[in-house]
């Protein structure tokens, strides 16, 4: 008797499990992602639209939030000058940083693509290279080599470029203050951001040239088609969806800038907060002046402004698809 | 029925290496910290076993921005806080003034009997706006001004010179006239820090008064000094325009080409040990100029409303800092000087430093300590903070006319605090 029912419930509890298994299976295979986007990605984005609606000095709890209502969003535009002046230098150091890197990155992935066979690899791990490196590390070298006093630059531009005759007539003699004149600082943390991110864009470029067909190239040169005018009439066109890729990239990348410009200017921005960037000044709202609510306003503002510029880029795209 | 029965023993198996585990167990105790008052932690360990037998106490280091970041995002939400949390100076009045952390005045703890032990300004330190008192301060760091006496002798600079902000920056042009490589300071607005953070009147604030009036502006005579006396250091070109805590900072102090630093006495321990171990004799310690006594870093112990172990927490942060041994220990072995006084009467105090050239500087910063009044802090010290910096920067680096500048920086900081 014992082992009859032991049958019975093994079989119905099979096709319990059957049944069970084919509705369920493919939502528990798929329910890691969204447990973790559940966690980690709506959750805090719908917290911080809630934050953001308060007053909150985060050290007294969950218990200090006071509901404000849009006065945050009040207080961000029509007072806040400096968040304002922080998103016009974020804006500026996205431009100045931003496009270098591309009008290196888009001929240099064609020299490497069309020049180079056995070394292409090897190149271009080279120039990825910064990419990958410690930030950190990355701005404590830099900071060395903008010194003032000490700096390997301004060494260069005194003790060497200012004893060659003639060119010495155009340098300064005093030092170059890389970190330390408001019109210097951005042009200073553009150069290491453009250094660091071409890499990545020209390996971008490479992925996008290596789709594009041999057989245009071919054809074009048959009618005597010149290099520069291969580049210029089949490459360029050709490559528009991946410059729009490497362009949305970069603009959402600059605006939200923090890491480089904060280790090489420090928390305060840099001589009349030229180098403060939007994130960099939410950030120290947040964890030095314990003004959450402030803080996730102006995430939610400059997100805003990122997708705004994104569709901008979005819509320029279409447009050149169409002419 | 032998399934049954063997859940029964199961259940009570674990229900008795349960009631065993609570009874003979050791307490978990966990204490957060950031260097060095870790290695302080470190020295007291063997001592907090021996007293507290029951206790098993874990230490959790982080570097010190990341220390006080977590601490802050803990404290938000209540999760992930230790039994107790070190909070450094800077922090101590901020996290005061938020409902975070145990009143220690309020029984169980009844820290009022204790306060007369301390040095009088960390008291102040650590008391929120509502009379709550949040930390035991387990080292304090007197401000001092070091210099460098060979390069003084040099350029024939007697040290009292330094004393007055005339008199020290007449130094600086003698230094240098000596010696055009070597400068007078890292940086003017290391000087502008200290003007405009000393001799404020007890209980009133650096940028705020007690009802949160803004204090910064050109009627502020001690604003209007500290950006004057900058000025005129930047003007002479007597400061390396460096940055503390930087490599260029290290690099200053090796090769000798600072004279002088204005910091808490903790940084001949830095110098000792790492920054520049090869100046050995050549530095001395004076009062810092124009008679100003002025907080230097320092830490606290404070115990979180959310830590389960309160009573524990307790017991092992009232060894630390009340304990003379203690405080001793971790003088001698990690420089922290002892925020309590009765540590102070210890032999070593009369000791001549070596690093200093023999000069017995402990009693020098024992003295300073006493001097120093509490400051009032106010929940937005660090956006007043910032707001000055940048217009210091401008007067500093673009000759924007001082008086305009503290006039912006009011008007920013009313609108800012105004919320």
């Amino acid at each position: 008797m014992n082992s009859q029912t032991t049958i019975k419930q093994e079989f119905h509890f099979g096709r319990f499990y059957t049944r069970w298994q084919r509705i369920l299976a493919p939502y528990v295979f798929i329910s890691p992602f969204f447990i973790l986007f559940l966690v980690f990605g709506l959750f805090p984005m719908l917290f911080s639209i809630y934050v953001s609606m308060t007053s909150w000095d985060a050290i007294s709890g969950l218990g200090g939030m006071k509901f404000v209502g849009l006065d945050n969003y009040r207080f961000l535009f029509l007072e806040d000058t400096a968040f304002w002046n922080s998103v016009k230098q974020t804006a500026y150091i996205a431009l100045i940083s931003g496009l270098p890197q591309h009008l290196i990155a888009i001929p240099l992935a064609f020299i490497i693509h069309t020049g180079m066979k056995k070394m292409q690899a090897f190149v271009t791990a080279i120039y990825f290279a910064p990419f990958v490196t410690s930030v950190a590390a990355i701005a404590a070298v830099f900071g060395t080599l903008y010194s003032e006093r000490s700096g390997v630059l301004n060494w260069l531009v005194l003790e060497v470029f200012n004893k060659i005759p003639l060119l010495n007539s155009i340098i300064p003699d005093d030092p170059i203050r890389w970190l330390g004149d408001r019109h210097l600082v951005p042009i200073s943390i553009s150069i290491l951001v453009i250094w660091r991110y071409t890499g990545w864009n020209t390996v971008l470029y490479l992925a996008g040239l290596q789709a594009i067909s041999q057989d245009l190239y071919e054809a074009a040169e048959v009618d005597g088609a010149s290099r520069f005018e291969r580049f210029r009439y089949i490459t360029l066109p050709l490559l528009r969806p991946t410059m729009f890729t490497a362009f949305t990239f970069t603009i959402i990348g600059n605006m939200q800038l923090f890491a480089e410009p904060f280790l090489l200017v420090n928390t305060s921005g840099g001589v009349a907060n030229s180098g403060r960037t939007s994130v960099m000044y939410l950030w120290d709202n947040a964890f030095n002046n314990l003004l959450f609510g402030d803080a996730a306003t102006q995430t939610w503002v400059l997100f805003a402004i990122i997708i705004t510029l994104t569709i901008i880029n979005n819509q320029i795209f279409a447009r050149l698809r169409n002419d | 029925m032998k399934a049954r029965t063997l859940i029964a023993f199961g259940l009570a198996a674990a229900a008795i290496t349960g009631l065993v585990a609570a009874q003979g167990g050791m307490k978990k105790i966990s204490i957060a910290a950031f260097p060095s008052l870790d290695e302080a932690v470190k020295i007291a360990m063997p001592a907090l076993k021996k007293k507290f037998p029951n206790y098993e106490i874990e230490l959790v280091a982080l570097q010190y921005g990341d220390h006080h970041q977590a601490l802050t995002t803990a404290l938000a939400t209540g999760q992930g806080l230790h039994d107790i949390e070190a909070v450094e100076i800077g922090f101590v009045g901020k996290f005061a003034e938020g409902g975070g952390l145990e009143d220690l005045n309020k029984a169980p703890y009844n820290a009022k009997a204790l306060k007369a032990q301390f040095v009088d300004y960390t008291v102040g330190q650590a008391t929120a706006s509502d009379g709550r008192y949040i930390g035991l301060p387990a080292d304090i760091g007197p401000g001092t001004t070091f210099y460098r006496k060979d390069i003084l002798d040099n350029a024939g600079v007697n040290a009292s010179e330094l004393t007055s902000w005339e008199g020290y920056i007449a130094a600086g042009k003698k230094i240098q006239a000596k010696n055009p490589k070597i400068f007078l300071i890292n940086s003017a607005a290391s000087a502008a820090g200290l003007i405009w953070r000393s001799n404020i009147p007890a209980g009133e604030g650096i940028f705020f008064s007690k009802d949160n009036k803004v204090l910064v502006g050109p009627d502020s005579a001690r604003w209007v000094k500290a950006f004057t006396v900058a000025k005129q250091i930047r003007d002479a070109k007597l400061d390396a325009k460096i940055g503390e805590w930087s490599n260029e900072w290290y690099e200053g102090f090796k090769g000798g080409t600072v004279a002088t630093q204005f910091s808490g006495a903790w940084l001949q321990g830095h110098f000792q040990n790492w920054m520049a171990p090869e100046t050995k004799g050549l530095w001395r310690v004076q009062d810092l100029p124009d008679g100003a006594y002025a907080p230097w870093g320092g830490s606290f112990y404070t115990i979180p409303t959310a830590s389960k172990n309160k009573k524990e927490a307790w017991d092992i942060i009232r060894f630390l800092t009340t304990d003379r041994a203690q405080q001793i220990a971790a003088f001698k072995g990690n420089g922290a000087f002892p925020a309590l006084k009765a540590a102070w009467s210890d032999t070593s105090f009369n000791e001549a430093v070596p690093f200093l050239g023999g000069q017995k500087a402990r009693l020098l910063w024992k003295a300073a300590a006493q001097k120093i009044k509490p400051l009032d802090v106010n929940k937005y010290d660090s956006v007043a903070q910032t707001i000055v910096e940048t217009q210091l920067t401008a007067v500093l680096d673009e000759g924007k006319d001082i008086k305009a500048a503290l006039s912006e920086a009011r008007a920013e900081i009313e609108k800012r605090a105004r919320r």
